[in-house]
C-alpha cells in the first residue's frame, strides 16, 4: 500500500514536472521581439479598435498607421494644419459642386500597381456603401447618390451599388459632383478616409487585412495584430515628405505608464500621449525631449436643450451663468498640467487665425467671474430643483478629476456644497447611448476630435440642425442660414468669416459651453531628432531621423 | 475512481451553462456596445444597424445566447470588434497567461511552503515572528505597488530586467512579473501552511513516528508536511483560476497581453463574444482544476478513497 502510494504522489509531481517543462518548450522563442536596429524608430501604439481600413478608422492608434501607409489627394502640413496638394495635380470648380481632380503621374502602390483614378473611386464607393459597414462613411456623405448607396434610415436597403456623383474619366481626371455647394471641400481631402485602395483590396480582402498595401512613405514589412508592427521606408515612394529614417516599429503596449517606464529604461524611442500620472515629472525625467502643443481636440460641455427646464431665455441665462462659474485656468493646470488650455471659442488654436480660430470669441461667458455667475443664475430663478449634475464616462481620461473640479467651481461661486453633482457613467458606450437617446437632464460632456483642420468641422457637424453629432438638440435658423452662406461662399476668406458669424452666434446662445482646448504629447529617447506632432497629434515618423 | 471522475465531469454541464448564460446576460446588461464605435460623433443609424445585425445584436438576448451557444459548439467563438476571430485571441493569450500562472505557482509552491514548514516547526522564534509580519505587509500593499515599484527599480534603476514584457513572452521574462502576480498568494500559503503544520506537529501520529524512532526529516516530510498539504492544496487549486484571470494588474504593468489584458480591453469596448469567450475556457479551467484538487486528496492522505 505504502509503495502505491509513493508512486502515485512521485507520479503526480512527475506531471506537474512535464507540463512545466511542456510550458517553457513553447516559451523558448527566438527573442527576435527586441531590439531594431539600423535606424529604426521603436514607438508606442494601442491596439487598433477597428481592422485597419482608410474608412473604418476613426482613432489616432490606426489613424497613425494609416498617415505611414496611405497619401490621399491632400496632406495636412503638419505645422501650419494647411491642406497642401499630395497625389492631387489639381482639383478644379466653377460653381463649388462639380470638382474635377487630376492625379499626379508615377505613384504606385506599394505592390507595384500604379495609382490611377480608378483607385480612388473604387475606394471611395467602398467606404460609402452600407453593406460595408464602413465607421467613417459619412466622410462621403456631401457626394451626390450617397443617400441611394447609404440610406440614412434604419434598415432600408442600398438602391445604388456606386455613387452617381463619381465619375472616371481617365486614368488620371475623375470628376466629383457633390449634393450642394461646399467651398471648403477639396479642403478636407486630406484625412485618411480618402486615400485611394488597390485592386489587391477587393481581390482579397482578407489577405490585405492582414498586411495592409498602401501608396505612402512606408511600407508594412510585418504585423502581428495588437502586438506589433514593423513598417520599413518605401523606396518607390512618389510624394516629397519621404522617410528620413529606415523604418518605424509599433509595439502594443497594455498601458500608457509601461510605455513611459520603457522610454526611461531605453527600450523605447517615442512615446505619444503621455499619462497623465507622469505629467508631474516628466520635466526632471526627460526635459526638453517632451512636446506639449495644442491637437485639434475641444472639450466642451454640453446642456439638454430638449429638456424644458433648459429651454428659453431663463435657461440660456443659466447656462451663461454655470459657464462663467467654471476657473478654467485652474482646473487646466492643477489637473492636467497645462495639457490642456482654456478656452475661448468653439474651435481650435490649430486652425490658426487664418482658417477661423478666435481667441476671446466666446468673450465674458468663457471668464471666471463668480459674482456674475451668481447674479445671473439668481435672475433666471436659481437652477432647475436646486441643482445640476455634470455626465460623463468616468472609464478613460481623467474625466472624473475634472468633473470633480468643475462641480467645485461651480459650488464655490454659488456658495452651495449640493449646487452641482457629479454623475458617472462606467462606460463609454453606455454613456454615448444615454446621450444619444437624449437621456440627459442636466449638463454633459461633450468632445470633439476634428476630422480635418477646418472650421466648419468644429461646427456644422455638431450644432447644424439635426447634425450627426448634435447631442444637445440646437437649432437656430440664424446659424444654420449662415452656414449654409459660407459652404457657398466662393473665396476662402468670405467662407471662413461667415462661419465666424455663425460661432458668434453660438457664444450667445451657448448650447455648449467650451471648457478647454486638448493638447497633443509625446515623449523621445536621446536617439531621436525633428519630432512633431501633426494636428492630429499623431507623430511626424518621416522627419524623425535617428542618431 | 473513475466512476467519480466521470460523475464530476457530467456535473460540469450545467455549471458550464449557468455561469456562460450569466456571463452573457452580464455583459447583455451593459448596454448597446455599437454607439461607442463612433466615438464622440452621433452613430449613423444605417451603419450602427449593419453593425448590430453582423453580431446578432438586433436579436433578443436568449437567441443571441442561443446562437452564440451554438456556435461555440462548432468552434465559433465570434469575432471581436478589430475583426480579428476570438479563437485567434485565446490562442495568443491563454498560452502567456498560462505561462504567467505557472510561473508563479511554482513560486508559491518553493517559498510559501517551505517558509510555511520553518516557521510551523519554530513557533514564537524570531524568525516566525519576521516571516509573520513581512507576509501581512505583502498583503497590506497592493500588488499595483508592488508592480510598479520593482518594475521601476529593476528595470530603470538597476537595468536588470527590461521593464515591459516583449509580445513572445519567453519564460525568463516573466520571473519578475511571476513573482509579483504570486506574492500575495504566497504570503497565505506561508501562513495557510505554517497553521497546519503547527497543528499537526501535536498529532497522534507524529507522536508515534518520533517514538518509533523514524529520522526527524523523514517525519517532517513524509508524515507531518504530507497531511498539512491539504488545506493548502485547496488553495492552490483555486488560485489556479485567480491566478489566470485575475493578473490584469500585473500583466498591465507589465505590458502582458494575457487573458486579463482582453478581457479588460472586452469589457471595455462591450464586446460580448471576447469576454464570453474568455470567461467560457476560464470556467473549464477552474472546474477541472477543482477536480485535480479533489483527486489529489486521495493521494495525499490515504484514508480518503472515491468510489
Amino acid at each position: 500500500m505504502r509503495g502505491s502510494t509513493r508512486n502515485r504522489l512521485t507520479g503526480a509531481v512527475a506531471g506537474v514536472m512535464a507540463v512545466a517543462l511542456a510550458v517553457t518548450a513553447c516559451g523558448g522563442g527566438d527573442g527576435s521581439g527586441g531590439g531594431g536596429g539600423g535606424s529604426f524608430v521603436r514607438a508606442s501604439w494601442g491596439d487598433p479598435q477597428h481592422p485597419l481600413e482608410p474608412a473604418n478608422t476613426n482613432e489616432v492608434q490606426g489613424g497613425k498607421v494609416l498617415d505611414m501607409i496611405f497619401r490621399g489627394l491632400k496632406r495636412y502640413n503638419p505645422e501650419t494644419g494647411e491642406a497642401e496638394d499630395a497625389m492631387a495635380e489639381s482639383i478644379e470648380t466653377d460653381d463649388q459642386r462639380t470638382f474635377t481632380v487630376t492625379i499626379e503621374d508615377g505613384w504606385t502602390f506599394s505592390d507595384g500597381t500604379p495609382v490611377t483614378a480608378k483607385s480612388y473611386v473604387d475606394a471611395w464607393n467602398y467606404g460609402a456603401h452600407i453593406d460595408n459597414a464602413q465607421i467613417a462613411s459619412y466622410f462621403f456623405q456631401f457626394i451626390e447618390g450617397y443617400d441611394e448607396v447609404h440610406p440614412v434610415d434604419e434598415g432600408a436597403e442600398a438602391t445604388a451599388d456606386t455613387l452617381s456623383g463619381l465619375e472616371v474619366v481617365d486614368d488620371h481626371t475623375f470628376t466629383v459632383r457633390l449634393t450642394e455647394p461646399f467651398s471648403l471641400w477639396p479642403e478636407t481631402l486630406g484625412y485618411a478616409a480618402y486615400a485611394p485602395l488597390p485592386q489587391a483590396f477587393f481581390d482579397d480582402h482578407d489577405a490585405w487585412l492582414d498586411k495592409p498595401i498602401g501608396n505612402g512613405p512606408y511600407k508594412i514589412d510585418s504585423y502581428s495584430r495588437s502586438q506589433s508592427m514593423r513598417l520599413v521606408r518605401n523606396d518607390a515612394y512618389a510624394g516629397d515628405d519621404k522617410a528620413k529614417n529606415d523604418g518605424v516599429e509599433l509595439r502594443v503596449y497594455t498601458d500608457n505608464n509601461t510605455a513611459y517606464t520603457d522610454l526611461q529604461a531605453g527600450n523605447l524611442d517615442l512615446i505619444d500621449d503621455v499619462p497623465a500620472s507622469q505629467l508631474a515629472n516628466i520635466g526632471n525625467d526627460l526635459g526638453d525631449r517632451y512636446i506639449n502643443q495644442p491637437a485639434g481636440i475641444i472639450q466642451t460641455v454640453s446642456f439638454p436643450l430638449y429638456d424644458k427646464d433648459w429651454k428659453g431665455e431663463d435657461g440660456a441665462k443659466l447656462r451663461r451663468g454655470l459657464s462663467m462659474a467654471i476657473d478654467r485656468e485652474e482646473i487646466t493646470s492643477q489637473i492636467f498640467h497645462d495639457t490642456r488650455t482654456p478656452a475661448g471659442d468653439f474651435t481650435s488654436p490649430v486652425l490658426g487665425e487664418a482658417g477661423g480660430y478666435k481667441e476671446g470669441l466666446c468673450g465674458d461667458a468663457c471668464d471666471y467671474d463668480p459674482e456674475g455667475a451668481r447674479e445671473l443664475i439668481e435672475e433666471a430663478g436659481g437652477l432647475p430643483g436646486g441643482k445640476v449634475t455634470l455626465t460623463s464616462n468616468v472609464d478613460t481620461g481623467s474625466h472624473r478629476q475634472w468633473m470633480d473640479a468643475v462641480c467645485n467651481s461651480i459650488n464655490n461661486a454659488l456658495n452651495d456644497t449640493g449646487a452641482c453633482t457629479v454623475n458617472p457613467v462606467p462606460t463609454f458606450a453606455d454613456f454615448r447611448n444615454r446621450v444619444t437617446g437624449h437621456e440627459m437632464t442636466g449638463m454633459f460632456r461633450t468632445g470633439w476630435q476634428m476630422d480635418y483642420p477646418l472650421i466648419q468641422n468644429f461646427l456644422q457637424p455638431l450644432y447644424y440642425t439635426d447634425a450627426s453629432s448634435n447631442d444637445s438638440g440646437y437649432s437656430s435658423e440664424e446659424f444654420d442660414r449662415l452656414i449654409d452662406e459660407a459652404n457657398a461662399a466662393s473665396e476662402e476668406d468670405e467662407a471662413i468669416e461667415k462661419f465666424q458669424q455663425a460661432e458668434e452666434v453660438l457664444a450667445e446662445d451657448l448650447p455648449a459651453i467650451p471648457l478647454w482646448y486638448q493638447n497633443g504629447t509625446a515623449g523621445y529617447s536621446e536617439r531621436l531628432d525633428g519630432v512633431k506632432l501633426n494636428p492630429f497629434s499623431v507623430p511626424v515618423f518621416t522627419d524623425i531621423t535617428v542618431d | 475512481m473513475g466512476r467519480y471522475v466521470l460523475r464530476r465531469l457530467i456535473q460540469m454541464i450545467p455549471v458550464f451553462v449557468g455561469a456562460t448564460f450569466l456571463i452573457f446576460v452580464m455583459v447583455y446588461a451593459l448596454g448597446d456596445p455599437v454607439s461607442a464605435l463612433f466615438g464622440d460623433r452621433g452613430p449613423d443609424p444605417a451603419t450602427a444597424k449593419a453593425l448590430r445585425e453582423e453580431f446578432n445584436l438586433d436579436k433578443p438576448v436568449w437567441q443571441q445566447y442561443l446562437l452564440y451557444m451554438g456556435d461555440i459548439l462548432t468552434g465559433d467563438f465570434g469575432t471581436a470588434f478589430n475583426g480579428e476571430p476570438v479563437t485567434a485571441l485565446m490562442d495568443r493569450a491563454f498560452p502567456i497567461s498560462f505561462r504567467l500562472m505557472v510561473t508563479a505557482l511554482v513560486f508559491e509552491m518553493l517559498i510559501g511552503i517551505t517558509l510555511g514548514v520553518i516557521t510551523g516547526l519554530r513557533r514564537g522564534r524570531s524568525l516566525d515572528t519576521s516571516v509573520l509580519v513581512l507576509t501581512l505587509a505583502v498583503i497590506a500593499v497592493p500588488t499595483f505597488v508592488l508592480g510598479t515599484t520593482a518594475q521601476y527599480f529593476l528595470g530603470v534603476e538597476f537595468g536588470w530586467i527590461d521593464p515591459a514584457v516583449s509580445p513572445d513572452a519567453r519564460l525568463d521574462e516573466l520571473i519578475v512579473p511571476g513573482l509579483i502576480l504570486s506574492l500575495v498568494s504566497l504570503a497565505y500559503v506561508t501562513r495557510l501552511t505554517r497553521t497546519s503544520v503547527a497543528e499537526n506537529t501535536r498529532a497522534d501520529y507524529i507522536r508515534t513516528a518520533v517514538a518509533k524512532g523514524l529520522p526527524r526529516r523523514r517525519v517532517t516530510v513524509r508524515h507531518l508536511l504530507r497531511n498539512s498539504l491539504i488545506p493548502v492544496i485547496t488553495y492552490l487549486g483555486a488560485d489556479v483560476g485567480t491566478l489566470m484571470a485575475g493578473a490584469i494588474v500585473t500583466e498591465r504593468i507589465f505590458n502582458i497581453q494575457g487573458v486579463g489584458y482582453q478581457l479588460y480591453q472586452g469589457i471595455l469596448r462591450q464586446n460580448s463574444p471576447t469576454v464570453v469567450g474568455f470567461v467560457v475556457v476560464l470556467v473549464l479551467i477552474f472546474l477541472l482544476a477543482n477536480l485535480l484538487v479533489d483527486l489529489m486528496y486521495a493521494v495525499l492522505d490515504p484514508r480518503i478513497r472515491y468510489a
